[in-house]
């Protein structure tokens, strides 16, 4: 049955086969290594690359961090540009998909030769690039709040860490006297790591956890898990849920009877451009955690708001992820300006030594050089019935960023 | 028609064969050189880097080629077997990386795990770890397959079997982060082998690695396709009963073809590693193991280079696309699925046969006569050669539309003309 004709034809392939091999392995040898791609900064202008999902799930809200990239650009090109050269935008698609990312980041940092690069959302994306950029000491700016546990040396997060999100609407729960909590979360990364630091959080502040259930990304059957969570009786809902799911999941909420005077859901990944997606009818009242909202005053955000809407439209709001991207531009910038060069090992330096501040839509923002992240006020809001999400409580003042939780003893088994 | 059956046949068949054979030897040279002389000379470290991406797709190609082409399996889940191999892959350079006794950093972060998992242990030793890369989804593949093929299951209850299997190898791998790097999958691999990665001479040694193995695995296909087997492979896809009437046993034929795609995808995804660097849940589940059959059948899925070639044409595709217009590509590979299927049914892998006939038949001549719809010409092609048209489907997407008919997913190209001419 499995007898062979042609035995020759398969001797002489794999001879030649292992001859050119070998003789492809010898031509290597020998050769150094070359050297790193550098930021091309020789002509009138300056690359950077714009690295989003602009197809795929991930794609309704990486397109919005776009364009609030684009619109720093632009602001700062009408002001004159970085270092006295204009800023040349190259955008690449990540296709929420996580080798993708790290194809096209190798691509901007080889082909391009970009300055920096800035996007990613998913944490999945974003370890997925990590070894890229550290392998060609290149930098990133990632604008979107995560589940912390990290510190890249070429990475600045410019959303908030968990101590910066989670950590304060636990306290903002706390204090509202919800002693027990139900955790629904999409199955990834970031809803996993998250429920882990509210189980910590829990467990040394008297606070029950009578369930943790998730979801697949994408899934829109929740009727089990909310008869679970309306069974358990607990005293609010923590929802790290991401994109479709939440339609699904806040649909089913409202026609299961549960509202948010009786058992308000908080939830970490539900800002503006969801809530206009996911209908207002079936948020209003519930709760949200981030740093920055449409409605935050200040002649910053008027400015941000304004600008964003001449040049997308009146209907688009803006919303966190957003707004940390368009700051992210302007830190870059600041931090190139006091380096006073493009150079990556500069540039960092610049940050670490301190005072690379902007005047953010937030309020005023400052790098924490150590960290690589950024100093934010914690934001607990509500949804309104107009889609908008008004502020109920705040820090004060910009909390530290905290990443590995090292401030607080209750989380000290974590990292 | 003369068969191989007959001693006018088998005459012919000789003189074929040595012409086919000096066909191939030439085919196998010229692919050798562009893949290790032209390549690496004309494109430079990142390109390069990108190809060698490409070649891992068209080794789990040749694979489905076997499997689908000429076995008639429409394998929709190869990415399970290209996870296994990459994950077994990854998870011996992570521990390595890690150093003797101590655990990968993943998991200290996500899994708060204390001590390896035992399903982790044996793959500190990389003989083991190498072993398992191809081993490891070929078991799989045979057990799978000998509870599936001897039921009889098959045509579109087989795809849905086994993309149900690619959704669920993916959910696991998510809800299993402590110890799998959930959605993240396994990433930030520093080492192989002992050789750092980020040196750009090393990722030129992987690429040469991942070229070698796509020709080997080619010499592989071609062997397993010229046997005897490989006849009877095609006469399973055509004729699976009266394969059986003739006393042979269609499930173990199928069961090879089945087990020798797995271990090619394993490879693949073994390979793909420190290709790329990462190994997770989104190359395992539906979406990739479609993707790769896509890649088959543009190319002509049962040729023996169509496949690969398909596969490298695709991902190449991509890139090219989506770097040109990141907003809109995925617009152009769907317009570009669409005209391949339109006017080139057979897939690329079928341009050098239709050149070929189009030479055959004198300018004004009418070509051969349609065979009756419905109508299948009658056994397997006699040289299963490079490129030959009559092997290839009519349409990539033949039988997964048509379902009307029993069976429609494994039959053959219903309506290819014939290019025989009387000797």
């Amino acid at each position: 049955m499995f007898r062979v004709r042609g035995h020759r034809t398969a001797a002489t392939a794999a001879v030649l086969t292992a001859a050119l091999m070998l003789g492809a392995c010898g031509r290597t040898t020998g050769q150094g290594a070359a050297p790193q791609a550098s930021a091309d900064t020789s002509g009138a202008t300056v690359k950077i690359g714009l690295l989003n999902s602009l197809s795929g799930t991930m794609a309704i809200s990486e397109v919005t961090v776009k364009n609030a990239l684009l619109l720093a650009v632009e602001e700062i090109n009408a002001a004159g540009g970085v270092l006295g050269k204009k800023i040349e935008p190259i955008s690449e698609d990540g296709a929420s998909d996580w080798p993708t990312f790290a194809e096209k980041s190798q691509k901007l940092i080889s082909q391009d030769r970009v300055a920096a690069v800035f996007g990613c959302w998913t944490s999945a994306s974003r370890k997925a690039v990590k070894p890229v950029y550290e392998k060609n000491k290149a930098l990133l700016f990632y604008p979107v709040q995560y589940e912390g546990l990290e510190q890249s040396p070429y990475i600045y997060y410019t959303g908030a860490t968990t101590n910066q999100q989670i950590v304060p609407a636990l306290d903002y729960l706390k204090s509202k006297g919800k002693t027990s909590l139900y955790l629904v979360g999409s199955d990834y990364v970031f809803p996993r790591t998250a429920n882990k630091i509210i189980k910590a959080y829990a467990a040394a502040n008297g606070m029950k956890i009578l369930g943790e259930e998730y979801a697949p990304l994408g899934s829109t059957e929740f009727s089990t898990i909310t008869n679970k969570v309306k069974a358990s009786g607990a005293s609010a809902v923590f929802n790290t849920l991401n994109g479709d799911s939440n339609v699904a999941f806040f649909k089913e909420y409202k026609s299961a009877g549960l509202t948010a005077a009786k058992m308000p859901v908080l939830s970490v990944s539900i800002a503006e451009e969801e809530v206009k997606s996911i209908g207002t009818q079936y948020l209003e009242g519930q709760l949200t955690a981030w740093n920055y909202y449409q409605t935050t005053p200040g002649k910053a955000n008027e400015t941000f708001v304004k600008a964003y809407k001449a040049k997308y439209g009146q209907d688009k709001p803006t919303s966190d992820p957003m707004e940390a991207a368009y700051v992210s531009v302007h830190l870059w910038k600041a931090m190139v300006e006091k380096a006073g060069s493009f150079d990556v090992e500069k540039v960092r330096a610049a940050g670490a030594g301190g005072g690379i501040t902007f005047d953010a839509p937030e309020g005023k923002v400052t790098v924490d050089g150590p960290t690589q992240h950024v100093f934010k006020t914690a934001r607990i809001g509500e949804v309104g019935p107009d889609g908008l999400i008004s502020e109920v409580w705040n820090s004060g003042e910009p909390i530290k960023p905290d990443p590995y939780l090292k401030d607080y003893d209750w989380a000290s088994g974590l990292a | 028609m003369t068969g191989p059956g007959t001693a006018a046949g088998r005459g012919r068949f000789r003189l074929r064969a040595s012409q086919s054979r000096a066909r191939t030897a030439a085919g196998f040279g010229l692919a050798a050189v562009a893949l290790f002389a032209v390549a690496p000379l004309a494109l430079g470290d990142f390109r390069l880097n990108l190809l060698a991406k490409y070649l891992c797709m068209a080794i789990v190609a040749v694979g489905i080629g076997l499997a689908w082409g000429r076995g008639g399996m429409l394998v929709l889940g190869q990415g399970v077997f290209f996870g296994l191999g990459g994950y077994a892959m990854a998870m011996h350079l992570k521990l390595a990386d890690a150093g003797p006794g101590d655990l990968p950093d993943f998991m200290r972060l996500y899994g708060q795990v204390e001590r390896l998992p035992w399903w982790w242990e044996p793959f500190t030793s990389p003989v083991f770890a190498l072993a398992a890369v191809v081993l490891v989804p070929m078991a799989l593949a045979f057990l799978l397959g000998s509870l599936v093929f001897r039921r009889r299951v098959r045509g579109a209850y087989f795809a849905i079997l086994s993309q149900a299997l690619a959704a669920a190898m993916a959910i696991y791998l998510i809800g299993e982060q402590g110890t799998t790097g959930g959605t993240n999958g396994l990433t930030d691999i520093q080492g192989f082998f002992g050789y750092d990665l980020a040196d750009p001479a090393n990722q030129r040694v992987v690429y040469f690695i991942v070229a070698a193995c796509l020709l080997l695995m080619l010499a592989v296909a071609r062997q397993l396709m010229l046997s005897r087997y490989g006849e009877l492979l095609v006469a399973t896809r055509d004729a699976e009963e009266r394969v059986r009437f003739l006393g042979y046993d269609p499930a173990r034929v199928k069961l090879v073809a089945y087990v020798v795609a797995a271990g090619m995808a394993g490879l693949a995804g073994a390979l793909f590693v420190p290709a790329v660097g990462i190994i997770s849940p989104a190359l395992i589940g539906v979406v990739p193991s479609i993707e790769f059959v896509i890649g088959v059948a543009l190319g002509g899925r049962a040729t023996l280079v169509g496949p690969a070639l398909g596969a490298v044409g695709l991902a190449w595709a991509k890139t090219a696309l989506s770097e040109q217009f990141p907003a809109g590509w995925t617009y152009f590979e769907g317009l570009l699925f669409v005209l391949v299927v339109a006017f080139l049914p057979g897939g690329l892998g079928s341009v050098a046969g239709l050149v070929r006939r189009r030479r055959a038949v004198p300018a004004g001549a009418p070509e051969a006569p349609e065979a009756p719809p419905g109508v299948r010409p009658g056994g397997p092609p006699e040289v299963p050669s490079f490129l030959d048209p009559r092997a290839a489907s009519s349409s990539p997407l033949e039988g997964t539309v048509d379902g009307a008919v029993d069976g429609a997913l494994e039959a053959p190209a219903p309506g290819e003309p014939t290019r025989e001419v009387a000797p």
